[in-house]
């Protein structure tokens, strides 16, 4: 079995995220680079299903230099290989964008598998997924807390507004896993060692046969007009329970109208 | 007027009051059409939609709308605007609605702007990013805009109008057909309001410490009329249903009232409710760094604080 998994570099969970003022994209500078956190389940599902049918794991990921540390990391958890999209002209790609590299990079190299995320830190769109599979005439097979793999038969978990529904789909599918689904590995020393030696293909635009014209922020779908900081939350009351606390909370909830 | 379709959110065959939200942002950017996909299409439906002005719905009707996630609808959609040439397409930002309307952008080659509170009658769209820190303006350049907008963002205000029903039947391809819903799980309705369309919401978190601790969080949320959430820890560890879970992976809830009970403030929970108008926050740790975001908070046990705001609440009532 062939499976793919899309990480996605992003500023540290916990960093304040700014746009860059020249050209309102993320400032992808100002803050250290972590594996979207919902892609580390990815790839430890994708593991998982190796472990239990065979075949083999690659990491695909757009992103500049440094998202190199991201495919590091999933290789030192145990994937077998990657390919990263790699040039200054992604800079700027929208969703759109992303979708065309990733489902042009991954077309005819025969995955059975796409794991995704279900959504990136940094963009929180959940779009990518979907549009992935609509590019690629696949189904999809997302927000998954469950995945069975029965020979070419997939079934997950999907989570609803109202609980769950179980969907199915032969292979070729995408799929996208929420945080419910297993507790990522951390990469052991051996793990650390054996990815410095792991394949990386390292593909520019050219490289990958894409076309310039839908990429980057001049080709974008969409633009930013303008953005502003939200002046920081004025600091509210805090008390401190002395036995009248819900009675404080009820003047202070009295008093905004809310009872 | 140009035409902007917007897609009805319905559950149980009733109008979830996200749309009514729509329509009424759709009114201050051109005609709105409703578009109804799915079976359950009823008089009380097109009641509620024109009294939100929706001069025309577009009715797909079929079961292959709920067999087959999101890829049909996205057909339905793309064949709309095809033959209507709308002037934008408005969805309502749930796990379904963005990935509809990301297979729609790829379908009709259109920018697609997520999880906007405003759309100005230019097509510009409001967006609360990073957690609430930054506002960001931005439009979309090619094709027709698809906007997915957040519940709670329009107050709805109806301009009644009669609606026309007008059928559409598009073939469904092979290819989006190929995910099949074998099963379904509905948890159990709690008669409560629903959860990200709510104007107050009453969350507990690991501080609740067990599932009889949520009895205190449901007395609370019931004295006011609220619905209930939670954190991950609380619903990881079985206390309450996973459907009630706020955060990045859960729901994101943007209330009047956001009232945290026994939570601390990770980032993930706040990705889903630092958007709240006020935040109230009981926790037993003057340090828990959800305080940051509180326009009121009590440093206290939440046991004891929240039983004695419910009887003040009714005592008031
Ligand atoms: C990929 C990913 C996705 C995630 N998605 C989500 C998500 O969608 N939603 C979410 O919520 N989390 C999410 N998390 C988890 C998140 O990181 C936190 O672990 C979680 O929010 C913690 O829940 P909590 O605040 O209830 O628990 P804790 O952090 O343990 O906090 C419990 C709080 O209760 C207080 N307390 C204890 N007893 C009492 C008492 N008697 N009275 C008053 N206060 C008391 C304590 O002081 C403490 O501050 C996600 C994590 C990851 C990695
Ligand atoms: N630049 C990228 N490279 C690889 N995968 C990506 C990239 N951007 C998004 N993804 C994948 O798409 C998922 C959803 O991202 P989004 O739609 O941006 O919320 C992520 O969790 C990743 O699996």
């Amino acid at each position: 079995m062939k499976i793919a998994v899309c990480v996605k570099q992003v500023p540290d969970t916990w960093a304040e995220k700014k746009l860059r003022s020249d050209d309102s994209t993320l400032d992808r500078e100002a803050a250290d680079g972590v594996m979207n956190e919902l892609d580390e389940y990815a790839v430890e599902e994708a593991l998982k299903v190796q472990a239990a049918h065979g075949g083999e794991v690659i990491i695909v990921t757009m992103g500049p230099e440094r998202a190199g540390e991201t495919v590091r990391k999933a290789l030192s958890m145990g994937a077998d290989g990657a390919i990263h999209l790699v040039d200054d002209a992604f800079h700027g790609s929208d969703a759109l964008a992303t979708s065309y590299a990733i489902a042009t990079v991954l077309a005819g190299r025969g995955f059975d598998l796409i794991f995704f995320g279900s959504e990136s830190t940094d963009a929180r769109m959940s779009v990518v997924p979907a549009m992935v599979a609509e590019r690629l005439g696949m189904a999809q097979l997302t927000f998954a807390q469950k995945v069975d793999v029965m020979g070419t038969s997939v079934t997950i978990q999907r989570v609803t507004d109202y609980g769950f529904e179980t969907v199915e789909a032969s292979m070729p599918t995408v799929v996208s896993v929420v945080e419910k689904i297993n507790e990522p590995r951390y990469p052991s020393f051996k793990g650390i060692m054996a990815a410095k030696k792991k394949p990386v293909e390292t593909l520019s635009i050219a490289d990958a046969g894409l076309d310039v014209s839908q990429l980057g922020l001049a080709a974008a779908w969409t633009v930013v007009e303008d953005f502003a900081a939200r002046p920081p939350k004025v600091a509210g009351t805090v008390v401190t329970d002395d036995g009248d606390g819900g009675i404080k909370l009820a003047d202070f909830l009295a008093a905004q109208k809310f009872i | 007027m140009s035409e902007v379709l917007v897609v009805v959110e319905h559950a149980d065959g009733s109008v979830k009051k996200v749309t009514s939200e729509l329509l009424t942002l759709a009114r201050t950017m051109g005609e709105p059409s409703a578009v109804w996909i799915g079976p359950g299409y009823s008089d009380a439906a097109a009641a509620v939609l024109g009294e939100f002005g929706a001069a025309k719905v577009y009715v797909a009707d079929g079961a292959q709308y709920i067999d087959h996630p999101v890829a049909p609808r996205a057909e339905v959609l793309a064949s709309l605007v095809a033959d209507q040439s709308p002037s934008a397409v408005l969805i309502a930002s749930s796990a379904d609605g963005k990935e509809t309307a990301g297979r729609l952008a790829i379908k009709i080659n259109s920018g697609v702007i997520t999880d906007a509170i405003g759309i100005s009658a230019e097509g510009i769209a409001t967006q609360s990013v990073f957690g609430g820190s930054t506002v960001v303006h931005s439009k979309v350049t090619k094709g027709t805009p698809i906007f997915t907008v957040r519940p709670n963002s329009t107050p709805p205000v109806p301009a009644a109008v009669t609606t026309t029903r007008v059928d559409v039947s598009v073939p469904i391809s092979e290819v989006a057909m190929k995910a099949k819903v074998t099963g379904r799980t509905v948890a159990q309705k709690d008669g409560r309001p629903d959860l990200s369309e709510a104007a107050i919401v009453v969350s507990g978190g690991r501080g609740v410490g067990a599932p009889e601790g949520f009895a205190v969080i449901e007395a609370l949320a019931d004295s006011l009329g609220a619905a209930v959430g939670a954190s991950r820890a609380a619903t990881d560890a079985g206390w309450y249903p996973h459907q009630y879970q706020v955060g990045q992976t859960g729901k994101t809830v943007s209330p009047q009232l956001y009232m945290a009970n026994g939570i601390s403030g990770a980032i993930q929970h706040r990705a889903g409710m630092q958007t709240s108008k006020t935040i109230v926050v009981v926790n037993k740790d003057p340090e828990a760094p959800l305080f940051e975001l509180a326009d009121f908070g009590v440093v206290g046990d939440l046991f004891k604080v929240v039983p004695q705001l419910t009887e003040e609440i009714k005592k008031r009532a």
